[in-house]
């Protein structure tokens, strides 16, 4: 068994983050589910930090993480909001049906 | 008292035209003709002073334009001629201000017609107070444009716009010449003030010119140019065409501009340069051609017109004649003097038959007319008045006037002289059948109208009939009472004093007595002849007419001049016009120019918004694909 090292939180953080960004992408039906995606991302960034902490003895870095995740849940909370009153008015959250922007 | 003489008007007219919705019509109404009335009432004390204490002056209100030599005044010069002007300018502007209470009392926009009437007295009173060619220029283009605004006053009228276009435009082919003329005084005397210039006329008059590939005298030239203005305003023939079709205004507006002012400025110009003129027979000699040439013309078109404004119009176009062949035979007072009584008897006969279009409900075809003389007696009566001045019924204020015209023209001895004489002769026999034949298919016969009971037919009311026997009493009395001061004879007649200059003075011979009589006899037998041809036996008129249909159709086509315009002028330039429009315009500036640029700019934003998919995903990815590229860009950096 191998330590695990600073190389494999790094890999971790950049799995989970390509997995948010394919979530965001490949996603077609839910918008709630790109709402997690950009959790996933959020938390990827927070592994690095965490790690970069650890590895470099500097605590600022778990503190950033601490804001982030501050951060994240006010904008879940906002993001869920506005779903649940983008769905009151339209009676949808399907991604491919909400292109009210479409010019 | 000239400044207030002068912006009176002015004031009135920012009144009525800028407040007459806050004040209301009938305010707007007796604040206009209260402060014209006092102008002239002014400009009456004015013309006494001149007549009793050679009263002048030149008051300076402005130094207008002072750029190198060029400097010029705005001012306001009051000597025996713009004495005169002031007068009948002020005096018939007030009257018709009068009568317009009455004659427009149906008309919904009742302040803006009597702002433009007091506009156009102040313009008017620039243009015969000033003392130098530009404020002249000014004044003369401020008539004009009065008067395109009252032609046009019934802008809902398809043939009134027609017709104010056409007077504008017309009159611009006149103002080119004029302007052109003032060009050549400022170039030749670096001045355009009245005295500078008349002062150095004797030292150019042998000077030549190369103009239009010609030599020709320089003064010769100047002449020629300001007459061509003259010839605009004053609708002489070849640049008359636009009267006869101003008489779709308002008759009050006929009255003021088309008969006694604004068409009368041209002879005063004249009048004014006469130390010009005087200098250049070859000019004198064709202002005498052409006025006797329009006198004669426009006479025998009014024979046939139907349309009583019509009528009255071309007689204005012919007395306006009468005054151009004075000028040329160098009778500058005599023209001036039928000028004054013309203002009088004509202003008289446009609002008399206001009236009666009035009192008709808008009918103008004499043809739809006929006995309604107990009807409307104060009306018939004083059309009566205006015409028995107008042909020259001895005694009356016409008779003095054109007589005098006829036997000045006699006396000048030369060919053109006798000619204008004779021409004179004819046109006043001519003038006097139409003017009869005018009021007794109006008043006598039988009555013709169908749409109109004429039960139903009413005088005009008294506000119109006041200022209708006031000019009445003018037209009677005016011959007679300044006969002596504007063409009297002798040493001691001094009104004109600097204002007139005479290079040899008026023959102050008798002319033979034959020429004298035969003017009033012919006017007086006109009358029954005018009866028995238009009243009693109206087949005579008929049959002559059928038996001379290419002439009874050349006179009631105008000479087709308006015709023969067309197919020279109209044409062309409607052509070259579409063209410019069509094709050059539309098709190559506005499709490369603005239009272009426009659809070019549209035609990118709409690709441009075809991005805006409304796909979060894509925004998302579109965001990315940015972040991705920005800190790619930054790293390698």
């Amino acid at each position: 068994m191998t330590e695990i090292g600073l190389g494999h939180y790094l890999t971790l953080g950049a799995i989970i983050f390509t997995i948010g960004i394919v979530g965001i992408f490949l996603n077609r039906k839910n918008i709630i589910v790109i709402l997690m995606s950009i959790e996933l991302i959020l938390l990827a960034v927070n592994i690095n930090f965490v790690s970069f902490s650890i590895f470099l003895n500097d605590l600022s870095g778990q503190v950033f993480t601490l804001f982030i995740l501050t951060v994240a849940a006010a904008e879940a909370a906002i993001g869920l909001a506005i779903i649940v009153v983008y769905y009151r008015n339209s009676s949808t959250i399907d991604v491919e049906k909400i292109d009210s922007l479409k010019g | 008292m000239e400044i207030a003489l002068l912006f009176l008007p002015l004031l009135a007219s920012i009144v009525s035209g800028f407040f007459g919705k806050y004040i209301g019509d009938r305010q707007s109404e007796i604040v206009t003709s209260l402060f014209v009335s006092i102008s002239a009432l002014l400009s009456l004390f004015i013309f006494y002073q001149v007549i009793v204490n050679q009263y002048e002056s030149n008051v300076v209100i402005a130094t207008w334009i002072n750029s190198g030599t060029l400097d010029v005044n705005w001012s306001i010069k009051v000597d025996a001629l713009s004495s005169v002007m002031l007068v009948v300018v002020t005096l018939i502007s007030s009257l018709v201000h009068t009568y317009s209470i009455g004659y427009m009392s149906h008309d919904p926009h009742k302040p803006r017609f009597m702002a433009y009437l007091s506009l156009f007295t102040f313009a008017m009173l620039i243009l015969v107070t000033s003392d130098n060619f530009l404020q002249l220029f000014f004044g003369w283009e401020g008539v004009g444009l009065c008067s395109y605004f009252l032609i046009g006053f019934w802008f809902k009228k398809e043939s009134a716009n027609a017709a104010a276009i056409k007077a504008f435009i017309v009159n611009r082919v006149g103002d080119l010449g004029f302007a052109l003329g003032i060009f050549l005084i400022f170039y030749l005397f670096g001045t355009v003030n009245y005295s500078e210039v008349f002062q150095q006329i004797p030292q150019i008059i042998d000077k030549e010119l190369l103009f239009l590939g010609m030599h020709i005298k320089a003064i010769d030239l100047i002449c020629i140019l300001l007459f061509i203005g003259a010839m605009g305003k004053s609708a002489q023939i070849f640049l008359h065409t636009w009267l006869p079709d101003a008489m779709e205004g308002p008759t009050p507006v006929s009255a003021l501009i088309h008969a006694a002012t604004m068409v009368t400025a041209g002879v005063f110009l004249i009048v004014r340069c006469s130390p010009i003129f005087e200098y250049s027979p070859l000019t004198l000699n064709i202002i005498t051609v052409v006025g006797m040439t329009t006198a004669f013309f426009a006479a025998t078109v009014a024979l046939v017109q139907t349309d009583i404004k019509k009528i009255i119009a071309y007689s204005t176009c012919s007395q306006l004649g009468y005054m151009f062949f004075a000028v040329g035979v160098g009778a500058y007072n005599v023209a001036m003097f039928h000028l004054f009584t013309h203002a009088f008897f004509k202003a008289l006969l446009f609002l008399g038959s206001g009236s009666v279009i009035h009192s008709f409900k808008n009918e103008q075809d004499i043809n739809q007319m006929g006995a309604v003389y107990k009807k409307i007696p104060y009306t018939w009566v004083l059309m009566i008045i205006g015409t028995l001045a107008l042909t020259g019924f001895p005694f009356l204020s016409g008779f003095y006037s054109k007589d005098a015209i006829i036997e000045f023209a006699y006396l000048k001895g030369n060919t053109a002289g006798f000619y204008a004489a004779g021409i004179g002769i004819l046109t006043a026999l001519l003038t006097s059948i139409y003017s009869w034949r005018l009021i007794f298919k109006t008043f006598h016969g039988t009555y013709n109208n169908k749409k109109l009971n004429i039960e139903e037919m009413k005088e005009s009311p008294l506000v119109m009939i006041i200022p209708l026997v006031v000019l009445s009493i003018g037209a009677i009395f005016a011959g007679f009472l300044f006969k002596d001061l504007f063409i009297g004879h002798g040493e001691e007649n001094i009104f004109w004093g600097e204002s007139i200059k005479f290079l040899t003075p008026l023959s102050t011979e008798h002319p033979p007595l034959w020429i004298i009589l035969i003017t009033p006899i012919i006017v007086f037998f006109s009358i029954p002849i005018a009866y028995y041809l238009f009243v009693v036996n109206k087949k005579i008129p008929v049959w002559f007419a059928e038996a001379n249909k290419p002439l009874y159709n050349f006179f009631v086509n105008k000479w087709y001049f308006d015709e023969i315009y067309n197919v020279i002028f109209i044409k062309f330039s409607k052509k070259i016009g579409l063209f410019f429009w069509k094709s050059i315009d539309v098709k190559i500036i506005d499709r490369f120019g603005p239009d272009g640029i426009s659809s070019l700019i549209k035609n990118l934003s709409i690709k441009a918004s075809k991005f805006q998919s409304g796909f979060i995903y894509q925004y998302a990815f579109m965001m990315l694909l940015g972040f991705s590229a920005l800190l790619t860009f930054l790293i390698l950096n």
